[in-house]
């Protein structure tokens, strides 16, 4: 138990990444509300940059003449670099900046349809959208607008 | 260095420029963004081939981003698989404009058609860059740029297609993070994120949990993407209500593509030593693939929308080319059958999606029942569905056979029976749906169900824009199938394996 506790303290940023992803994981699986289910994709997206961006996280040892445990923020730094601070690795933030730009991407690409949706059948809860289709289907018509 | 070790990076790069200018273009003259679209194609289309003959009498080629060595920079590597894959995907992309061209009129409002063709041309530039890649990262942004593409271009369509779009975002979404989480995880224990670099230091850590956690979230990850069966649930919808051009567009080289992410991580990333020894997945993927290839045939069955059996006809030939990369530890020639099927699928797919959107504009049909007399009112694009299907059926001269000759060799050379039972009875299921729609086109007459005679009939003969690259689909079909049987194809299988290191050459 103790050893649990202790493993738990050290990596805590890793297991409340894993912990907001199971989370919003959930939250896309089970919600019915189109907008809710994109805020769950969001939340699994920005889970994993912090998961990610804790792995630069070194040094974590080493106590520098500051007190500091972890490396310092990875941008050049004259007085950091004099006193030999260990910088945390950039790499993983490098990429999680481009990992932010996808899903920025993402939401902007499923928001627009989510708007379209809303303005073919005037609901964005999946069950309702389905209902509407089957009754569509039933008269043989085409989709309409909902809202002109 | 030479000119053509420049030609993988030049084709994914002017891809790109080649969709902005095309936007830009667009403001000028509607009509513009095809021929810009469809010139750079027909010259990277050339540039591949030369990539392709470097390759096979040269060997691999390696360009480095900016001069930056390997571990650290972004490296492109250009081996065997990537170049035949390449080929196949730019000519692919080229038939599916020129189809589109007469098809787009009729499916998307004009004003689109600019930001229509933008996106169609950045979605090819993302499936070239997943093709040239040699490092995972990129990798995981070509992928984006790729799948976001089609997100867009699915919802093109508006009305039905909408709920389909939305659901492969999600779902989409959640497989490309999973997929960059797992590398994630095997970065966090290698450094790396160069594939070569990688495969170097992985064997010292495959007991490690990280990395297999990592593999797994990758081949989920890419599963989803490649909708391999029990993940393939977004697909039926997006194939059935997608425009006609996207629809063959997706079913023959978007998922191809998406599976040969699946091929690097098995065989380049990770070695068949590791998936056979560490994780234990050689005959689940075997078993995995088969469930597949039965479920998608029978749902197939299921189905009356003609676009909807092909859907899950896909899911099916998904089947056979995971089976045949689920056989390979134990024959070679299961890798041979699964790159085989790769080209064959995305011939004959293509060309029924092709056959598919022409009925449906031509006479507005979408229901296999209501078929009868198409045969007689539209004789090339039923020739070439008829040719196509049996390709998907597997009867000898088509190339269809040829992929199933050489699982079936496989099957028996890794004394894996049951698989040749399996892909035998999936040969009939085939012949069920796939004789059906036959059925109604030539022999059926008017025991129409509800509305014979009175379709809407659209009637207007379709352009030869649209039947040309259905007819040129339904040929190779043939030509592809003949050459598989000789010895031509030998040197670029032998390249492949040996690249892939199976270590084996036939």
């Amino acid at each position: 138990m103790e050893w649990l506790i202790q493993h738990v303290l050290e990596k805590y940023n890793f297991w409340v990444a894993m912990l907001i992803i199971i989370i919003s994981l959930t939250a896309v699986i089970v919600k019915e509300n189109l907008l809710k289910k994109l805020i769950g994709l969001s939340i699994f997206q920005t889970a994993m940059f912090l998961w990610y961006v804790s792995l630069g996280d070194v040094g974590r040892d080493i106590l520098t003449t500051w007190g500091l445990k972890t490396g310092t923020p990875s941008i050049l730094w004259e007085e950091a670099a004099e006193k030999g601070y260990i910088y945390a690795n950039p790499l993983p933030n490098v990429l999680m900046l481009t990992g932010i730009v996808v899903s920025a991407a993402t939401t902007a690409v499923a928001l627009a349809i989510v708007i379209r949706i809303y303005q073919k059948y005037g609901t964005i809860e999946e069950d309702e959208i389905i209902e509407k289709e089957m009754e569509f289907e039933r008269e043989g018509g085409e989709l309409k607008n909902a809202s002109s | 260095m030479l000119l053509v070790e420049h030609f993988p990076v030049l084709i994914v790069g002017l891809a790109m420029f080649c969709a902005y200018t095309m936007l830009l273009a667009g403001y000028l003259n509607r009509k513009l963004p095809f021929f810009i679209s469809l010139a750079m194609n027909c010259v990277f289309f050339i540039m591949s081939l030369f990539v392709l003959d470097h390759v096979l009498n040269v060997g691999p080629i390696r360009y480095w981003q900016g001069g930056w060595r390997p571990p650290w920079g972004i490296e492109y590597v250009i081996d065997a698989m990537n170049a035949y894959l390449l080929v196949i995907v730019i000519s692919i992309v080229i038939l599916g404009l020129i189809y589109s061209r007469g098809n787009v009129k009729s499916e998307i409002e004009e004003r689109k058609h600019p930001t229509f063709y933008t996106l169609v041309q950045l979605m090819a530039a993302g499936l070239y860059g997943i093709t040239v890649t040699g490092d995972l990262f990129n990798m995981f942004i070509w992928l984006e740029i790729a799948s976001l593409t089609a997100y867009a271009l699915i919802a093109v369509a508006g009305g039905r297609a909408l709920r389909p779009a939305y659901n492969y975002v999600i779902m989409g979404s959640v497989g490309a993070v999973l997929y960059l989480f797992g590398v994630g995880w095997i970065y966090s224990v290698t450094g790396t994120l160069n594939m070569a670099d990688m495969r170097l230091l992985l064997p010292l850590v495959y007991d490690n949990r990280a990395v297999q956690m990592g593999f797994a979230m990758i081949v989920v990850g890419v599963m989803i993407k490649a909708y391999i069966f029990p993940l393939h649930l977004w697909q039926p919808d997006v194939y059935t209500y997608a425009p006609s051009t996207i629809s063959s567009m997706m079913a023959s080289v978007h998922v191809k593509v998406m599976f040969y992410m699946l091929m690097r991580m098995f065989y380049s990333v990770f070695t068949l030593d590791f998936i056979r020894h560490y994780i234990g997945l050689d005959l689940l993927t075997c078993w995995v693939a088969a469930i597949a290839i039965l479920a998608g045939s029978i749902w197939a069955i299921k189905q009356r929308n003609l676009r909807r059996m092909l859907a899950y006809s896909s899911v099916s030939q998904m089947g056979y080319i995971l089976l045949g990369v689920g056989l390979s530890p134990f024959s070679p020639w299961g890798l041979v059958g699964a790159v085989a099927h790769i080209l064959n699928h995305a011939i004959g797919k293509g060309c029924l999606f092709m056959c598919a959107g022409a009925i449906r504009q031509q006479e507005g049909l979408k229901d296999i029942r209501d078929f009868e007399g198409i045969g007689k009112k539209m004789p090339y694009v039923s020739a070439a569905f008829t040719i196509a299907a049996l390709s998907m059926i597997g009867i000898p001269p088509t190339a269809g056979f040829a992929s199933k000759l050489f699982l079936i060799l496989a099957s028996l050379d890794a004394a894996q029976y049951p698989f040749v039972v399996i892909l035998l009875l999936s040969g009939l299921l085939n012949l069920v749906y796939f004789w059906r729609v036959i059925d109604q086109i030539y022999f059926v007459r008017h025991e129409g169900t509800k509305n014979a005679g009175e379709a809407e009939g659209r009637g207007k003969p379709l352009p030869l824009s649209m039947v040309a690259p259905t007819l040129i689909l339904a040929a190779l079909c043939v030509i592809v199938g003949i050459i598989w049987l000789t010895d031509i194809p030998l040197p670029l299988l032998d390249r492949i394996l040996s690249d892939l290191r199976m270590g084996v050459t036939i």
